[in-house]
Formats: structure tokens, sequence, C-alpha cells
């Protein structure tokens, strides 16, 4: 009996692995972004020696980290950086206003279920959202495997989170996740992998939000088995091919009697919403438990909690009221398929009335790089993943992580704020 | 002799080297070498001598992918890192780029600014007090990449992965 790491190992390597093992794997997708590609390219030529990559219709590369371009250097780095993927006859390129390269890999059906997936990136773990082994690697790491279509492992061992019950109204997937981070603590799942069960109800953009918090504590992946409940209703906006190629594939399921190290169980009936306060991830107090804390800005983006569903979430509790005086509330979009979802269906409309600010899809101000970077003293109520200090700017300013629930009713009152405080206290206008 | 450079637990990847000044944002890719510990130690850059040893609590590097933050730790000669658990992609960037890293917990053995002696070789390191601690080796699988000097003179020497059968 294996876990999903172990199926998607074994038939990676093409023979039966378990956790422990070290292995070399074929990988099915490398993905690179604007960051990290022009030292990948050179690591590739230049110290590998590869002219080529193995196979330019399995290495995608996105431009996400800083779109559009927020500097002559970005800009022409940027540049070199097309004219390598076109040289390389790599189709797979999604340029400036796309959005982040997680997400757009699950819409454009790159990312599939059971599949290994190695990117350029920590946060790939997300593609476990569709239940692919995704894992971030450095640039030497995804140079090679670019050159080669190959790569090594350890098989993890695998952490469950096992989560029973339902949330209650205001606290969602981020949560969860946060509450796991709180329990297995930042080093935790370190060198193993996370599965996440019972949470067959969330889709997959909320699946996301667990997957890429997997990596805060310190996961290798972050696996949500794949059983969709109704493949239309999980991915209303891609193409029916997509869609189609979201279902479980036939050899990987889980399975009663694989081996897990550890276990976690949440009761969602009973979880209050989560806040990571500064400056570590796993600083996670139920909010109930950390009084007024003021806050000047509300970021709401990021591939854990830029989703449609989230801006979605918000605007179900901004409809009809105005930021608070002197708030700032950024909205980044995850990607453009997210901000069409959300502009169709009067979403984006509503974020805007309420007095929000809208940036092009991408990362954002996630790692201080432009677009709401952060001044000394001022604080942050991120729905991103990490809120290390310095991560959105100055290292004097202060991130508190939370769910786009809990960024939404903030954003109205100025304090860190339950969403069921705002229904309660603050009339809507409509 | 090298100096032993103390640093606490989950020490980020943010705090090594932050976004800011990544690669990909400066004009100069080489003044990555001013920026190991930038904002979180502004000593550590300008003091730190090749050779030097840092010797760090739980979960060292961990946080994101960036390969420039153990690069900007090269640039300068960091000799050996050492930590109780380091986070697994820092580990294999670290691995890759041919930094030694041992997996003991030191912090309260050794004192910030102590002159010690690394002898890579054995795996020993020889304190100013003349005390002798021994290192625990790198699983097998991974000594032949540290002693190629790192991941792409290992593949290019052997034309295999680590782990895989010769
Ligand atoms: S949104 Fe943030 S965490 Fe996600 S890929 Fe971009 S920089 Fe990384």
């Amino acid at each position: 009996m294996q876990t999903l790491s172990e199926q998607i190992l074994s038939r990676a390597a093409g023979r039966t692995v378990m956790a422990g093992e070290v292995v070399t794997v074929d990988v099915d997708l490398v993905m690179m972004h604007d960051s990290l590609s022009p030292s990948i390219i050179r690591v590739l030529h230049e110290e590998l020696g590869a002219e080529r990559v193995w196979d330019p219709e399995r290495v995608a590369v996105v431009i996400d980290h800083v779109a559009p371009a927020a500097s002559v250097q970005t800009a022409e780095k940027q540049a070199d950086v097309r004219r390598w993927v076109k040289s390389q006859g790599i189709r797979h390129l999604f340029d400036v206003g796309r959005g982040i390269s997680h997400p757009v890999l699950v819409e454009e059906g790159l990312a599939r279920p059971g599949m290994v997936i190695v990117g350029s990136d920590s946060h790939s773990t997300a593609y476990g959202c569709v239940a692919a082994f995704g894992t971030g690697m450095g640039t030497t790491d995804i140079a090679l495997a670019a050159a080669t279509g190959r790569t090594w492992f350890r098989v993890p061992e695998t952490v469950l989170v096992r989560a029973e019950g339902r949330f209650r109204p205001g606290v969602s997937a981020k949560d969860l996740a946060l509450y796991a981070a709180r329990r297995l603590r930042a080093d935790g799942a370190t060198y193993a992998a996370v599965e996440w069960h019972g949470v067959e109800f969330l889709s997959i953009m909320e699946r996301m939000t667990l997957a890429t918090l997997s990596i805060e504590v310190g996961a290798k992946a972050g696996l949500v088995p794949p059983v969709f409940a109704e493949p239309g209703a999980i991915l209303p906006s891609a193409r029916a091919e997509v869609r189609r190629s979201a279902l479980q594939p036939d050899f990987l399921q889980v399975q009663a009697g694989a081996r897990y190290s550890q276990v976690l169980t949440v009761d969602l009936d009973r979880l209050e919403p989560q806040i990571s306060a500064p400056h570590t991830v796993d600083n996670v107090a139920d909010l109930s438990e950390l009084g007024r804390v003021a806050i000047d800005v509300v970021y709401l983006g990021t591939c854990t909690n830029g989703h449609y569903e989230d801006m979605a979430a918000a605007a179900r509790i901004l409809r009809g009221r105005r930021l608070a005086p002197g708030m700032r509330m950024l909205v980044v979009p995850a990607s453009a398929q997210a901000l069409q979802r959300a502009t169709a269906d009067g979403t984006l409309m509503t974020l805007l009335e309420a007095g929000a600010t809208i940036g092009t899809p991408g990362c954002g101000a996630c790692i201080g790089r432009h677009m709401g970077v952060l001044a000394p003293d001022e604080v942050c109520l991120f729905t991103g993943n990490r809120n290390f200090r310095g991560r959105m700017g100055s290292p004097q300013a202060n991130i508190y992580l939370a769910s786009p629930e809990v960024a939404a009713a903030t954003a109205l009152t100025g304090y860190l704020t339950h969403p069921q405080e705002v229904e309660a206290s603050l009339p809507s206008q409509v | 002799m090298a100096r032993v450079w103390i640093f606490g637990q989950d020490i980020n990847t943010d705090q090594i080297v932050p976004g800011r000044y990544a690669p990909y944002m400066l004009k100069n890719e080489a003044d990555l070498r001013n920026y190991p510990f930038v904002e979180h130690r502004p000593d550590f850059a300008p003091g730190v001598q090749p050779g030097d040893l840092i010797v760090a609590g739980n979960n060292f590097g961990c946080g994101s992918s960036r390969e420039y933050a153990p690069l900007a730790l090269r640039l300068v000669g960091v000799g050996a890192i050492v930590a109780p658990l380091f986070a697994r992609i820092f580990f294999r960037n670290a691995l890759n780029l041919g930094i030694p890293c041992f997996t003991a917990d030191l912090t309260s053995t050794l004192r910030d600014g102590q002159e010690v002696e690394l002898r890579l070789e054995e795996g020993v390191i020889v304190t100013d007090e003349g005390q002798h601690i021994q290192l625990p080796p790198p699983p097998a699988f991974l000594r032949d990449v540290w002693a190629a000097g790192g991941i792409v003179p290992f593949y290019r020497q052997y034309g295999r992965f680590p782990g895989e059968a010769r």
C-alpha cells in the first residue's frame, strides 16, 4: 500500500518505490519563472554545456515575479528570456499579465494529476491541488532537469492532515492551512510530503491554498487526492479538454493501509479564523486571541489566495460597504482567467466600489519588489503565504497572514476583524 | 583559523538574501557578494573571511527556492554550514553549489566570534581551546557530490544523478 507520493514516484521511476529510497525519475514538466530563468539559462548552456532543453513541449516559462517589468534591468532580462524561449522552440510562454505560474499551469491543463512537476519556485507544491507531485528547486537543479528531463529524489514520508466536518461561516481553506502550520510548525514536514484528506468539497484553487502552504511546514510536496465532485464545477473557466484531464488517473488513489509518519486531525466545525503574526508563518493564533491590531494596508493576492474564489469571498463581505478611512486595499488577481471571471460576474466592480484597487495578475508585492512594497512600521494584512521580516519591503514592516474573508472584514474596520463581526455591525448599503 | 558565525533558528532565505537584492534586480550581478544577511546581520558581509563557519539553529534556509541565497554565501567563501536541520530546497541548492553542510547542533557548543579550525576531510572542528568536535558525515550517496565540488561537476564527471547505480 502506498501514499500518493509513493504511487507517483513509482510510476516516474518505472519501479515500485517506498519512502526513504533514493530514486532518479523522469519529470513530466519543468516550470521556470522570470526571476530565476536568466540564471537557469546560464547554467544550462555555460555550465552543463547543453545546447537545447530536453523537450521544449515540457518546459513552461512564466513571467510573473516582476510583471510588468519594474526597471530597465528586469525589462532587459525579460527580453533575454523571451528571445531564448523562441530560440528553443518553447511554446508554453506565459507572459506579463497571464498570471502566477502555479494557477496558470493548472488552468492551461499543463499540470495534471499524477505528474512529477519541478519548478524554480518553492511554492511549486501548488500542483498538488490536482494531485501532481510538484516541488520547488533552485537554479542548478532546474537547469539539470531542463537539460536531461530527469532529477533525483529521496521518496518522502507523508504527513497526513485529515479534515473532518465543514467550515463555519467566515472560515476557509486558509484557516485550515494556517492551523496545520501552527500544529506542525515550520519544520514539521521537512523532507516529507503532506496529504490533505477530507477536503473533496473544495475547488481546485481552494485546494491550491492548502498545497502552496505545504512548503511552509517544510514539505517537499503537498497533495490533495484527485477526487472531484464534478469536473465542470471545479474548473468552470477551463476548456473542456482541460477539465477532462483534471480527472483522476487510474493509477492514482488513496490506498487504505498507506503509511503516514504523522496524522493531524482537524475539526473544521470548531476551527476559528487563524492569523499568522509577524515574522514566521507558524506563529499562528486564533483571531480572537489577538486583541485589537491596527492595519494600514490589506493585500489580497498570490498563488495562495489571489484566486477568483478569494476575490468573490472578499466581495461578499465588501458588497455595499466602503473601506475604513485611511485604509488601502490592493487586489492582485492570481491569473488573467481569475480576473476575467471576477469581471464577468460583477465581483470586480464590487471590490472597486468598496474602494479597493487592482494590479496586474502576477506575484505583485509578494516578494517586495514592486506594486505595493511596504514602508517601515507599516502593518499589512496579507492573504499570501510568507510573513518573513522584509518579505514585502522594509524589514521594519509587519505582515499578518490571514484568509480573504478576514482581509475583507479588516479592510472595512481598519483592525484585524472576524468576518462575522462585520456582518453584525456594519450595515450594507445595498 | 576560521571564525564562527552563530545564527538562530528558522533562518529563512529572505534573511539570507532579501528578494529585493536578487541578481534579477541588480545592475551588476557580482554585487551579490555584498548582500548575504544584508538586513538580518549587516556586520556579516563586511566581516566574513573565506573558510568561515556558519553555525545555526534548527531549519536553516527555510523559505524560497532562490539559489542566490547559498550562492551569496559561496561568493564570500563560507567554508561550511552546521545546523541541526536544513530546509530541503536550501540543502539541495547548497549541495549543488558544493557548500558543505553538516547536520549537528553546535549553537551552544561554539560561541559567536570563536576561532576554530575546520578539517573538512575528517569532518572535524578543532576549537581554539583544543576541543575536537566530530561532525556526522553526510549521507554516503551525497558525499561524492561534495567531493566533486557540486552537482554540475558531479554530473559531468559521472553522467548520473546521486544515488543512481554506477
Ligand atoms: S505569488 Fe508569491 S509565493 Fe506565489 S509564486 Fe509568486 S512570489 Fe511565489
